[in-house]
């Protein structure tokens, strides 16, 4: 199988590696492909778990403050809106993509993907929907979102006293679950599955 | 290896951008183009008008990194008291009351990231521009570390996000966000298109091929 690298564009004979290994460009080091254990499998088993923990954490609350023995909570979607009350449409809406849409999108659509394939079939439109979902995966910023939060829980540990919430241990699993996911998909596996239909 | 290093270009072959499929150059690839029969994505041998564009993105994210860095990120009025802080404010603010990882964190996310991407995709702009020869690999590792590295520099929004949400809660202060949030956000999204437009097979295109493939 020739190969051109993506990055240096140099074509690279690549020959049958086995299954965990990885194939890199000859000249720049490029990762031309690298052939993952169980793809199919082991991408929808970590999916399904995504998208438990994806409804658990936006459905409770990330952080509780307890302020005159109150306690109050909050989720991500209030931070949203609250922004958007602000005046900061913009901004509301950056984090409502990258937190919220995109990961439920990638979600989503893998399993729309994948799950055709498990079954041997091909979903409609689904070399479509597949390329836009590689391109939208620089924009799910979930792991970044957990760094905000532990930065946010050490800077208002000082003015009161900070409950983690349920949604935050949902949070925390959910961007181990998606790493999985998206470690274990194997793009050249599934453009070829798909391209065999195609012809 | 020496017979196989020829690239794809040199072998009238284009790589698809989205799913690697390699086609061969269409006769017409022109402004409209053809596209990849697998699926579906514009080809191109390279990026489209990668040098302009990331160029012209660079400049806009250059341009907003002032006001993000100038203008307040975050204001808190806790009673009638207001108080603006900017993203280095509030990095200083963290290291005088002794909260070391955390200013290390917004420093490192907030400042130097973002001004690292900015300056290595200049860097390796001019570096097109000269065709120079020096080190393609590095460069190239260069490249890669801006696609990688640029995302982080979100954490600041999203803890402004989070504090505004849950100071508003509490009666005892408000947080609002400040201008410099957005502009902040917009050198984050600009330099990630910036980064998405260049194409680091440009660097390659100056290699002189026996060299290269003799080095190794």
């Amino acid at each position: 199988m020739i190969i051109a690298c993506h990055e240096c564009d140099l074509l690279n004979t690549v020959p049958s590696i086995p299954e965990g290994s990885t194939a890199r460009c000859v000249r720049c080091g490029a990762v031309l492909y690298s052939r993952k254990k169980d793809s199919i499998d082991r991408t929808m088993a970590f999916t399904i778990a995504g998208l438990v923990l994806f409804a658990l954490s936006n459905a409770y609350p990330i952080l509780g403050m307890k302020s005159e023995g109150i306690l109050l909570e909050t989720t991500l979607m209030q931070g949203v809106t609250e922004l958007h009350a602000q005046g900061m449409w913009g901004l509301a809406a950056l984090v409502f993509a990258t937190c919220i849409l995109v990961p439920l999108i990638q979600l989503l659509g893998l399993l729309y993907i994948i799950l055709p394939i498990r079954m041997n079939r091909l979903a409609w439109q689904a070399p479509f929907f597949f390329r836009y979902l590689r391109k939208l995966q620089p924009w799910g910023m979930m792991e970044v979102f957990m760094l905000g939060i532990l930065v946010s829980i050490v800077k208002l540990a000082k003015m009161a006293v900070i409950i983690p919430g349920l949604s935050l241990y949902a949070f925390a699993a959910l961007i181990f679950v998606l790493a999985g996911a998206i470690s274990s998909l194997d793009p050249h596996l599934i453009w070829d599955r798909l391209g065999d239909d195609h012809e | 290896m020496n017979e196989m290093a020829k690239t794809a270009m040199d072998s009238s072959l284009v790589s698809c951008h989205s799913c690697h499929l390699l086609c061969k150059t269409p006769v017409y690839l022109g402004k409209s183009g053809a596209a990849c029969p697998r699926c579906g994505e514009a080809l191109h041998t390279r990026k489209p008008e990668s040098i302009a564009r990331t160029w012209a993105l660079l400049l806009a994210a250059y341009i907003f990194y002032i006001p993000a860095n100038v203008l307040p990120i975050m204001k808190v009025t806790s009673l009638g008291h207001v108080q603006a802080d900017t993203i280095l404010s509030g990095v200083i603010y963290f290291i005088e009351t002794g909260m070391w990882p955390i200013a290390l964190v917004i420093f490192i996310a907030s400042v130097f990231v973002p001004l690292l991407k900015l300056l290595i995709l200049t860097y390796l702009l001019i570096s097109v521009h000269k065709k120079s020869q020096w080190r393609p690999k590095d460069r190239t590792r260069l490249y890669r570390l801006t696609e990688v590295i640029g995302r982080w520099s979100m954490v600041d929004i999203y803890v402004v996000t989070l504090m505004v949400a849950i100071v508003k809660l509490g009666a005892i202060a408000t947080i609002e966000a400040g201008p410099a949030a957005v502009h902040f956000a917009c050198v984050v999204v600009i330099t990630m298109f910036a980064a998405m437009s260049f194409d680091p097979r440009l660097i390659w295109d100056n290699i002189d091929m026996e060299q290269s493939g003799g080095n190794k």
